[in-house]
């Protein structure tokens, strides 16, 4: 059975265990096109393992997961690592740029490990700079940047490629509360724009009221909400 | 009460008449809920006979809320003070929350049902005021802000009480 219900992102009875730790128990989740979903929950509840799975980045012990009608679990590595490269950007806790590299070459990277042009990679990085409020930073390097903009420039490494879903894992939790407020206003700002659709991994109520939509993991599992169980 | 003091504060700015300072307070104060033209001039009314206003002549050829309103030295004194006045925390709502869950377990019922429609109507507050905030002016975004930090404490408030539903239950029942 495909994915037919105009979602773009699901997982299906997804279960995972590292060694004897059981991280998933069955979670199933699913994301409209275009929708901004907030994974809510507590630590250690399996938030970052589902968002990992969702992007074709570990794959489940069992279950399904699906994107845009395909079936993502059952790739090989090297066609879900493609599928990450096309469709896929990804912010994390930490910016995670690569030191060595400037500010605008850590936006353009995507762009060149896709085999563009460098002249035309940093073309196209260039625009994100003035996006994200981070005009005259482009020759920094990650040292040399506060932690708000790192994580701006990881952000848009994140959607210079335009992908169709933008996953993020806790992306304001290395920084203060108004700086992390300006990241996500940021964010939303861009992905609304782009029609990005984005699964957001947080465990603070501040951050998931960004989302159009919050669902909480616990024990590795989505639960639904009371009210959702007792009509089900 | 904020309202006297807020029209008070408004007066030590510059005399004004009872129509200006309403629009005054809507502008400042007032978001999504303006203050009563009625409620203005009771309260006025109040400030006067408490010798923290004093009111001017009726302009000629006006109606009576045309009559100009100067703050007393008294009135000022009581600005002064109320601004550093250190305001007691609210437990208001935590203690509706916590009433709720705890009669909820005396009578044997599921509180989660009202912890889970608690924590999605606090979301969807905190999600119009997160795009208030976004949008809005500073004035906005500075209001909003605060709601949003008051429901984020009671959202904590209710994942931990989730988190920690047995042993409250066995404590309850016991
Ligand atoms: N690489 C790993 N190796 C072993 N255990 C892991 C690994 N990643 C996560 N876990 C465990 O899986 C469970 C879920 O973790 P995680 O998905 O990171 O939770 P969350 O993101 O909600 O904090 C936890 O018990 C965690 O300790
Ligand atoms: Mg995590």
């Amino acid at each position: 059975m495909s994915s037919d219900e105009g979602f773009l992102v699901e997982a299906r009875n997804a279960v995972l265990s590292f060694g004897q730790t059981p991280a998933l128990q069955g979670a199933n989740l699913s994301a409209r096109a275009g929708e901004i979903l907030a994974v809510t929950g507590p630590s250690g509840s399996g938030k970052s393992t589902l968002l990992h799975c969702l992007a074709g980045i570990l794959v489940p012990d069992s279950g399904e997961i699906w994107f845009d009608g395909r079936r993502v679990d059952t790739q090989r590595e090297p066609e879900r690592s493609a599928l990450r490269r096309d469709h896929f950007g990804f912010v994390f806790q930490f910016g995670q740029l690569v030191p060595e590299l400037t500010a605008e070459e850590n936006v353009a990277l995507p762009l060149l490990l896709a085999k563009s042009r460098r002249a035309s990679a940093l073309a196209e990085a260039r625009p994100w700079f003035g996006r994200l409020g981070l005009d005259g930073l482009e020759g920094r390097r990650s040292g040399e940047l506060s932690g708000g903009q790192a994580q701006r420039v990881a952000l848009a490494r994140a959607l210079v490629s335009r992908p169709k879903v933008l996953f993020a894992d806790e992306p304001t939790g290395s920084l203060d509360s108004l700086t992390g407020e300006h990241v996500m206003d940021l964010l939303v700002a861009s992905v609304r724009e782009e029609g990005t659709t984005v699964v957001l991994v947080t465990h603070e109520p501040r951050v998931a009221a960004y989302a159009n939509r919050e669902v909480i993991v616990r024990d590795g599992k989505v639960t639904p909400l009371f009210v959702e169980r007792l009509t089900s | 009460m904020t309202v006297p003091l807020a029209l008070l504060g408004l007066l030590e700015r510059e005399s004004s008449h009872g129509y200006d300072l309403k629009r005054d307070y809507d502008t400042y104060f007032g978001r999504g809920k303006p203050l009563p033209a009625g409620q203005v001039y009771s309260t006025l009314g109040r400030l006067a006979r408490d010798g923290k206003v004093e009111v001017g002549e009726a302009e000629p050829g006006s109606g009576p809320d045309r009559k100009r309103y100067v703050i007393t030295e008294l009135g000022v004194t009581q600005v002064e003070t109320w601004l550093t006045e250190p305001v007691a925390g609210e437990p208001h709502l935590q203690t509706v929350l916590f009433t709720k869950v705890v009669l909820a377990l005396l009578l044997e019922r599921d509180p989660r049902a009202y912890l889970d429609i608690q924590r999605a109507a606090h979301m969807e507050r905190m999600r119009e005021l997160t795009e208030l905030r976004r949008t809005g002016s500073t004035i906005d975004s500075l209001l909003a802000d605060h709601g949003v930090y008051h429901l984020e404490a009671d959202l904590r408030w209710i994942d931990q009480t989730v988190a920690r539903l047995a042993a409250l239950t066995a404590e309850v029942r016991s």
